[in-house]
């Protein structure tokens, strides 16, 4: 936007007309773990359907294997990843104060961090153990 | 002098409100909109269950069994069952958005389309996944 014909400036042009942080990098990685989410989710179901009501040893041996192993672990990247931009959404939806906004937010971030490590430490553990 | 407007930005400044939730009769396509936020943020829960069962199968036998046991349980099976239709649903809500953002689907009747097709599809294919799960058995 020029700003050299007129005396205002751009903070006032858009001033209460909306945000204009990074909503649309936001809105776009949703889109790319969205379609790397399509396929890894059959796989992880298929995996998991196969591992229904097997034994410990199974189970291990089959999460502990390089191919479903790497697809669990690009599920779990993408998909915690995906929830915490979708969780951030409904929080900057629906919680407005702006001390239980930033708070909320900050519970989004630990917890997504926190169940997407563990999960990924007890694949590699499964794994390499 | 240009007028820098200093207002704080303050949510209970009087602004108009775009048309919301309260005032509209319920349609198909606003259910399968409020259902994709609501199965995105169970899934979100959901992750604690799949978090726990892979930390019992990396700990030892003795974890794993009291997880494979709850989930095994008729509460577990009912936890899990809704949580295999919530991962599919979104999973369609997911792929309605992707049509929607090549500019498709947004017209009736193909909205409808979409809509019911979402709702069907996702009880469609849980059933069908639980099917083959205890056939496989």
């Amino acid at each position: 936007m020029s700003n050299t014909s007129r005396m205002r400036t751009p903070i006032a042009e858009v001033r209460h007309l909306g945000s204009a942080k990074s909503g649309t990098k936001h809105a776009w990685h949703m889109r790319i773990t969205s379609a790397a989410l399509v396929p890894l989710t059959i796989a992880f179901v298929w995996i998991v359907l196969t591992l229904v009501g097997k034994d410990y040893n199974t189970v291990r041996a089959t999460l502990g294997a390089p191919l479903p192993a790497i697809i669990m672990l690009l599920f779990l990247l993408a998909s915690v990843y995906h929830m915490k931009l979708g969780m951030q959404t409904i929080i900057e939806d629906y919680v407005h104060g702006e001390h239980a906004k930033a708070w909320s937010l900050l519970g989004n971030l630990f917890f997504s961090f926190a169940v997407g490590l563990a999960c990924v430490y007890a694949i590699l553990r499964i794994s390499f153990v | 002098m240009a007028e820098l407007d200093t207002r704080p930005v303050n949510p209970a400044l009087n602004r108009p409100l775009s048309p919301h939730l309260g005032i509209y009769r319920p349609m198909l396509t606003m259910m399968m909109s409020i259902t994709h936020r609501i199965t995105g943020a169970a899934l979100y829960a959901g992750t604690l269950l799949l978090a726990w069962w892979l930390l019992a199968a990396a700990t030892d036998a003795k974890s794993f069994e009291t997880a494979a046991w709850f989930m095994a349980s008729p509460f577990g099976r009912l936890i899990l069952f809704g949580f295999t239709w919530a991962l599919f649903h979104h999973l369609l809500g997911g792929l309605r958005h992707f049509v929607w953002d090549m500019g498709r689907g947004m017209d009736h009747p193909e909205r409808e389309y979409l809509a019911q097709g979402t709702m069907i599809g996702g009880v469609v294919l849980t059933v069908l996944v639980w099917v083959a799960a205890y056939m496989a058995r």
